[in-house]
């Protein structure tokens, strides 16, 4: 589902993120991506959403080589992917069933199928009554249930999310792995970016551990 | 996967949501219309100017006749024989005999000469014919041509127009209308630079909005859609504006311009915009507004990118 080999990144600053990381996530699996901060876990989530191409070696995601995908062809192929960040980036001034149905509006998505999906996302993060509300009007944690929603609401494959949990206490964070998992359980492969060791160890899922832009075994 | 009424559908929200923005903000909308507006206004009213011009001296340059002085001893039959042989030519419009009896009678009624020509022994006036050219042949070439013609008969002496004053009105009705592009061209180029940096200021605006719908995979027309369309409600609601400002105005000189053309005994009335002049000034409006937005998008929205 992924594949990273020898994959290397520099960034135009001159720092190495990833040095020679060769890496495969299985469909279906649940993955922890471990490491302090700035040992290289963004950049791995940022190659494989193509918000950065690799500077070295190959990153196939759905069995593409997304080096070889023009950049005509990256919206496409985002669509197919859901993507969770620390700081949700939501749209402050939109109600939470426009950020949730953001996705669908721009795959094209019959309007009929559009209301029938949101609502099922919103259900899934338990949100659903709070479809009109705005997200400043929700807590931290239930904004980023919003985030959740938006990234699996056109049903993606891969579900990845880069410290989704980072500015959660442990109770909400757990409440918001849990959401994950059970997203995995229905046959998503999910990749997780975080630092909170307790809860990884707490779930104990498969742990890829990077320090210093390199997979540690 | 997109069907067409997806994609009208899009569409559709595409402009609603333009709509909704230019609404939200009224008086930031209303300043750029009016803008666009006062500057469209400009062309169109210099383009009634030239146009009303033309219509003036079109009526002026076509009373612009020939007079044919034949030689003294060309007897009156000939003369009219002449008359009605020019008659038949397509070029000519209209041929007045005045004969020498006649002309001598005029001459002495408005020269006060009278007694002088009582003591001349005959007529020293010949037969004069006065031509006027087709509509279709009235240009100051054309006239000389047809002068110069007239004056190689046997039985002409001379023939007199004079075109100058013909040419240089040509020449003023030209430079109207290149000042008119001129114009057109300069204030076409400012409504494409509000247009293009209201564009740049709104997509600076809703940098994150943008940010965030490229992440989800919308693509770059996706993101660009709206803001060609609000470009486009904003030019077209310019050339409505500036519709009003040109009608406005024509409404404002119609009576003056009437009270003048009376005192010059003509008819004249100022002709307004048509239909198809209407129709041209919203079209191009909302062209200039697309073409604003379409720059200003493409300069803009290629530098923002998704971002984890």
């Amino acid at each position: 589902m992924i594949r990273f080999e020898r994959v290397s990144k520099r960034y135009p600053n001159g720092r190495e993120a990833l040095r020679d990381v060769t890496l495969q996530i299985g469909a279906g699996e649940f993955v922890f991506l471990t490491g302090r901060s700035g040992a290289g876990k963004s950049s791995i989530l940022k190659l494989v959403s193509l918000l950065e191409r690799p500077t070295r070696g190959t990153v196939m995601v759905n069995g593409q080589d997304t080096g070889s995908l023009p950049a005509r062809a990256i919206p496409a192929f985002r669509r197919r992917l859901g993507v969770v960040f620390q700081d949700h980036q939501l749209l402050m001034d939109r109600p939470v069933y426009d950020n949730v149905a953001l996705p669908l509006i721009v795959s094209d998505t019959p309007f009929r199928d559009i209301d029938k999906r949101v609502r099922a996302a919103l259900d899934q993060v338990g949100l659903l009554q709070y479809e009109r509300a705005l997200p400043l009007e929700l807590s931290i944690g239930e904004q980023q249930r919003v985030g959740i929603a938006r990234a699996v609401v056109a049903r993606p494959t891969i579900l990845i999310a880069d410290e989704p949990t980072g500015n959660l206490d442990h109770a909400l964070a757990r409440d918001v792995m849990q959401l994950f998992k059970r997203f995995q359980e229905v046959g998503v492969t999910v990749v997780i970016a975080t630092h909170d060791l307790a809860l990884v160890q707490e779930f104990g899922q498969r742990e890829i551990h990077i320090a210093d832009g390199q997979v540690i075994v | 996967m997109t069907t067409p009424s997806i994609w009208f559908t899009r569409h559709i929200q595409a402009l609603l949501s333009a709509l909704g923005r230019v609404l939200r903000r009224p008086m930031a909308s209303l300043l750029t219309t009016v803008v666009i507006g006062i500057a469209l206004s400009f062309p169109a009213t210099l383009w009634l100017l030239v146009k009303n011009a033309e219509q003036v001296t079109g009526g002026i340059a076509e009373a612009v006749d020939i007079t044919v002085y034949l030689k003294t001893e060309v007897p009156l039959e000939e003369a009219e024989k002449l008359a009605a042989s020019l008659k038949l030519r397509n070029t000519i419009d209209e041929v007045t005999l005045i004969p020498a009896e006649q002309g001598l009678l005029e001459f002495r009624d408005r020269s006060g000469f009278g007694a002088a020509l009582d003591a001349l022994p005959e007529n020293p006036l010949p037969h004069v014919l006065v031509l006027r050219p087709a509509a279709t042949h009235s240009s100051a070439d054309e006239v000389e041509a047809l002068k110069g013609d007239l004056a190689g008969f046997p039985e002409v002496e001379a023939a007199q127009v004079d075109t100058q004053w013909v040419r240089r009105l040509a020449a003023i009705l030209q430079m109207l209308e290149d000042l008119f592009a001129a114009i057109a061209l300069m204030l076409g180029v400012g409504v494409l630079a509000v247009i293009g940096n209201m564009t740049r200021l709104e997509i600076g605006a809703r940098r994150a909005e943008i940010e965030v719908t490229k992440l989800v995979g919308g693509s770059n027309a996706f993101v660009r859609r709206p803001f060609l369309y609000e470009g486009l409600l904003f030019g077209a609601i310019g050339g409505l504006i500036a519709l009003a400002i040109t009608q406005a105005v024509m409404f404002a000189l119609d009576i003056p311009v009437a009270r003048l053309a009376t005192l010059y005994g003509s008819e004249f009335r100022l002709a307004g915009l048509g239909a198809a002049e209407a129709a041209t000034l919203l079209l191009v409006g909302a062209c200039l507004g697309l073409a604003g937005a379409w720059l200003g998008a493409a300069r803009h929205l290629s530098r923002i990118e998704a971002r984890g």
